[in-house]
């Protein structure tokens, strides 16, 4: 049909161009410019890109770019309409292998390229994953449902209470085992807060993602998917994990527990670390090796406590030296009933805030005070601010990760009004969001450059 | 029928008209690294190479869709093998963008201008927006799986006798990894020369003999150098080749290790071309075509444990299985010759190697061999299992069980490929001049926009200045060069030397003698270059006072080289003044001089006597007068003397 999709894209001086010579997009065109003669397709134009000009792509599958007011003649000579779609076949069913369902949020598992931005959007369905992935059959019996496709960054609430009712129903439905698709920029946000709103399952539920998009060939995404198939399939560890690459190598994956896992790393694969203890599990395609032995195990019977709170107004406030008292008096005048401050070394802050945190408490807004260092327990007892900021109602909470004492604080507020009764959910840990104690494994971050370490790592598959 | 009647003559008998006959076509691919200070997509140095590693990472490799949808053939091919790549890291060399696991920096600029001026020289249209684009390459050599390039110009042409040799396009792109080995199923790189600058020269099938191949090869070599924008040395520079005959299918040659190996190569895959195109014509005889071909397989490893074939019974010795497939009607076909000492079997065996991933020799045998292997009960025996007649040719392949299904699968994928004509493939070089099986041939399929990358501007304010500081196009030089009289060793070197502008210089403006001036740019730093010195001293400030002084007549040929001599080993230059032509009295004196000297010496061969006291002579008046002006005095002194 005329009208959008014939010029795609395209505006401006392009624009102008192809209308001139009725040349719509994915006609097979030969162009004369003032630089020579080309032949190729036209392609739509991506939305970020100026509106001066066209691209073709040739005969040989490269796409060129071509200045339109350069262009004196085209000649089109057909038009073929390109539908870019990922072959589905029909995920293959067997009566003997266990049931998981993989709930689909975002994320680039299977992916496509969007000619809107030029960028790439997720795809997905059985069919899909098994013609990317056919190894899924020799796991399981997958079934798959799309509860909405958004980048990570623009996850909330909204998408949080969603996924547990899903999550919820499915559990009630006799599901051996579910899989979340998710982008990584905040999986571990969401980790946390389905760790919350989704208590003593009886199943695995394992958050997958993949940091090199699936339309490459050296993609994460067909391991990790294995991996964490493998592992609801199978594994008796019934709590929310983050399933992610434990090296950079194709190895082995990491189960992460949900309330202590975090992206370290903006593009590596191996960027989910667990912070401040050891992950759960080891998984590979052959097996999964547990690394400790207290997690909740899996049960046969369908019972979960689905609980779905969340208040909005919560914010995390990231302390810098200098940091002014109005930051904190804005989100008290703005209404937010929760504050998580990620302070410095032991959880601290300047004094000029302290009125502010006055006024917090007499307004009755939660504050808590968490690390910015990630790593290590708030203990505010050691220096005189702490003391004097715990006189204030700022409330340590021992070595919570920031973002998951966000996410609980938004939840304990939405459960109930009550400050007391918040700082009693808060400070009884549900799903290991705090720990009573750190093993001296906990942190392990190698410095590079120094000479054993070196060998060490030059032993290793990397 | 008879269209396939002619038969290849050896090599050195082939003339224009028999590769005329065969419709001998061939294009070139051409692989050349720039001379940049870092690499395309990130800030890493360029250039520098290491054996040592400081990691190791392992990876694997996944198809992936094209843009248009579809998945292309190489890269099913490769997941078949399911290799494990391994990566050496040496972190001098490489950082986390070579790993994949950060995404690209900008597009380097130096890259980009030395790119561009190269297009120009290849006459070719330029791109008005660069849009990077996704190669797909599953073999492990990079490791995101695809090598990210774009096309900067299409369309050119290059003069070649009395014609034209068309340039497709030139691509600028990332080199990959440096291969270590390739076992089984396990493939080690390093990653040093990962992320460099190439530029890839694609021309079109236009070269008619294996000759002019190498020729035209040659030319590009020298148009690109000529810039001095390009790497020199070994692997700098890499020529793939394609090569079809008439009714036949594009090849590519991978891996051609000189350009003076090409045209044996090229010949020997016209050959094999036509030897496949001929055993079509006889399978079709035999009333074997796609549609009638049948093959069966059977295990037999239980037939064979008590081989003396050393080889299956090793592998069956060590629990590993053995299969016989039956190609029917292909009786003696295996050992058709395709190319010079090599059989159609080992098209086969190839396929084994690569997709099987069993990479010990031999890993097939079959009843058409010469050579013994089974013995004839044994053949008996197979020849039952798979209910295989007298016309029928039995392959045996031993391995592990997925890969022994993998390879009598490719058994059978071959042969009846053989009767469609000449499969697309990428074929690798070989030592003797023939080539093998690398892989099946890549096509659009494997191209994916990059999305990383936005497209990249080239702006006519950018070409204008990348356009003044090309050089003239080599042909147009040594066009000039000859009507001049330079000898013939001369023009080429000249033409694609740093010294050709200076040449331009000194000749035009200066108005010194052509082929003195060509032989001190050229030959000169040859000879001191062959006694040692640093010839990179030599440059347009230091030469123009030595030339100038030459064409005032104030040193002679010699004296130059006398002089590049001292400024080469970081002398001072002598002051103006100190050079001057000898006079007449000062040569009448020297003469004297080494006269007396010689009557000093033992001169065992008289006829001699001139010649050394003119080496005498010449010595002493050292480059300050012309040998002409000296040797009739010499000769006189010589013979007064005697």
């Amino acid at each position: 049909m005329a009208g959008d999709d014939s010029y795609k894209g395209y505006r401006g001086e392009a624009l102008s161009v192809l209308k001139n010579f009725g040349a719509m997009v994915w006609s097979d065109v030969e162009i004369k410019t003032s630089r020579g003669t080309y032949t190729g397709i036209i392609l739509p134009r991506s939305e970020t890109a100026d509106p001066l000009h066209i691209v073709i792509k040739l005969r040989s599958g490269y796409n060129i770019g071509l200045l339109a007011r350069s262009i004196e003649s085209v000649t089109i000579s057909g038009r073929k309409e390109a539908h870019y779609k990922i072959p589905e076949k029909e995920f293959p069913y067997d009566p003997s292998r266990p049931k998981v369902k993989l709930l689909g949020t975002g994320g680039t598992i299977a992916s496509r390229l969007d000619y809107r931005t030029g960028a790439v959007i997720p795809a997905f369905s059985p069919g899909e994953l098994y013609g990317s992935v056919p190894e899924l059959a020799d796991i399981c019996n997958l079934e798959t449902e799309k509860l909405f496709g958004v980048f990570s960054e623009n996850m909330g609430p909204e998408q949080y209470i969603a996924t547990a009712k899903a999550i919820g129903r499915e559990i009630a439905k006799g599901v051996q085992g579910i899989v979340i698709g998710h982008g990584t920029d905040t999986m571990h946000h969401t980790a946390a807060i389905l760790s919350f709103m989704v208590q003593d399952p009886p199943v695995p539920i394992v958050m997958v993602g993949s940091q090199r998009s699936s339309d490459r060939p050296s993609s994460d995404a067909a391991l990790n998917l294995m991996h964490s198939v493998k592992t609801a399939a199978e594994s008796d560890i019934a709590e929310v994990m983050v399933c992610m690459f434990g090296p950079t190598s194709d190895t082995y994956g990491l189960l992460h527990r949900g309330t202590r896992v975090r992206k370290m790393h903006s593009s590596y694969r191996s960027t989910f670390r667990t912070i401040g203890d050891i992950p759960i599990a080891m998984v590979s395609r052959e097996k999964i090796t547990p690394l400790r032995q207290d997690y909740k195990r899996r049960r046969a019977d369908r019972n979960v406590k689905i609980d779905t709170s969340f208040e909005e107004k919560v914010s995390i406030v990231y302390y810098y030296p200098n940091m002014k008292p109005d930051i904190i008096d804005s989100l008290i005048d703005n209404g937010y009933r929760g504050i998580v401050i990620a302070g410095t070394g032991l959880g601290h802050v300047n004094k000029p805030l302290y009125p502010s945190l006055a006024r917090a408490r007499e307004k009755g807004v939660a504050v808590y005070m968490t690390v910015q260092t990630l790593w290590g327990y708030v203990q505010m007892y050691v220096y005189d601010t702490g003391r004097d900021m715990m006189e204030l109602g700022v409330i340590p909470a021992a070595n919570m990760l920031p973002e998951v004492a966000y996410v609980k604080l938004a939840w304990a507020l939405g459960r109930t009004p009550d400050l007391e009764e918040v700082r009693r959910i808060m400070l009884t840990p549900v799903a290991g969001e705090i720990t009573k104690r750190e093993p001296s494994n906990g942190y392990l971050i190698l410095q590079g450059g120094i000479p054993e370490v070196e060998e060490f790592i030059s032993t290793i598959k990397k | 029928m008879s269209e396939y009647k002619f038969f290849l003559k050896p090599f050195a008998e082939m003339t224009d008209a028999d590769y005329a006959e065969v419709g001998f076509r061939s294009g070139l691919e051409i692989h050349q690294q720039l001379l940049t200070d870092e690499k395309l997509f990130c800030r890493c140095p360029a250039g520098r190479y290491s054996d040592t590693y400081d990691a190791e990472i392992l990876r694997h490799m996944r198809p992936t869709l094209s843009e248009l949808g579809e998945y292309d053939g190489t890269a099913l091919m490769e997941f078949k093998t399911k290799k494990e790549i391994i990566y050496r890291i040496q972190r001098d060399t490489v950082c986390t963008y070579e790993m994949d696991d950060t995404p690209p920096f900008m597009m380097d600029e130096q890259a980009l201008d030395q790119a561009l001026g190269i297009a120009l020289l290849y006459n070719l249209n330029l791109v008005d927006e660069l849009h990077i684009a996704r190669k797909q390459y599953l073999d492990g050599s990079i490791p995101t799986g695809f090598q990210r390039t774009t096309i900067v110009g299409v369309n050119g042409w290059i003069p070649y006798k009395d014609r034209r040799i068309s340039i497709v396009q030139l691509g600028l792109e990332e080199d990959a990894c440096r291969e270590v080995s390739d076992v089984g199923h396990r493939r080690t790189y390093l990653t040093d020369r990962l992320g460099m600058p190439l530029i890839e020269t694609v021309t079109g099938p236009d070269m008619r003999t294996p000759q002019e191949v190498a020729e035209v090869a040659q030319i590009c070599r020298r148009l690109v150098r000529s810039t001095g924008n390009v790497r020199t040395g070994i692997g700098a520079a890499r020529e793939d080749v394609n090569v079809s005959v008439r009714g036949g299918t594009r090849v590519e040659i991978k891996g051609v290790p000189r350009i003076p190996r090409i045209p044996l190569l090229t010949y020997h895959e016209a050959m094999r071309q036509w030897n496949l195109l001929r055993l079509r014509e006889e399978l079709r005889g035999r009333g074997i075509t796609a549609e009638t071909f049948t093959s069966e397989t059977e295990d037999v490893t239980r037939l064979l444990q008590r081989t003396s074939y050393l080889p299956i019974r090793d592998a069956l010795d060590a629990g590993l299985l053995a299969s016989a497939v039956a190609l029917r009607g292909f009786r003696d076909l295996l050992s058709w010759q395709t190319q010079t000492n090599t059989r159609f079997s080992r098209e086969i065996s190839d396929r084994v190697r690569v997709v099987a991933c069993l990479t010990k020799l031999p890993n097939i045998v079959h009843s058409d061999s010469a050579s013994e292997t089974l013995s004839s009960s044994e053949w008996q025996t197979v020849r039952k299992a798979v209910k295989a007649t007298k016309d029928d040719t039995l392959v045996i392949v031993w391995g592990g069980p997925e890969d022994v299904k993998t390879g009598t699968q490719e058994i059978a994928i071959r042969a009846k490929e053989a009767t469609i004509g000449i499969p697309s493939e990428t074929r690798q070089a070989l030592g003797d001049g023939t080539n093998g099986f690398e892989r099946i041939l890549p096509g659009p399929d494997r191209m994916y926009p990059d999305t990383d990358l936005p497209p990249k501007k080239v702006t006519q304010e950018r070409l204008d200045g990348i356009r003044r500081a090309i050089p003239v196009p080599i042909w147009t030089r040594e066009a000039w060069y000859r009507e001049l009289g330079l000898p013939a060793d001369i023009v080429e070197p000249l033409a694609m030397s740093r010294q050709a502008d200076l040449f331009e210089i000194l000749v035009k403006d200066w108005k010194v003698e052509p082929v003195a001036a060509a032989v001190a740019l050229v030959q000169f730093p040859k000879r001191l270059k062959k006694k040692g010195l640093d010839v990179r001293r030599l440059d347009g400030d230091i030469l123009r006072p030595i030339l100038a002084l030459f064409r005032d007549r104030k040193i002679s040929r010699d004296g130059v080289l006398a002089l590049m001599e001292s400024a080469a080993r970081g002398e001072p230059m002598p002051g103006a003044g100190e050079i001057r032509p000898a006079t007449e009295a000062e040569i009448y004196a020297q003469v004297a001089v080494s006269s007396a000297a010689l009557r000093t010496m033992t001169i065992h061969n008289p006829a001699r006597k001139v010649h050394v006291l003119m080496g005498l002579v010449m010595n002493a008046l050292r480059g300050r007068v012309e040998g002409a002006a000296v040797v009739e005095r010499v000769r006189a002194a010589a013979e007064e003397r005697c």
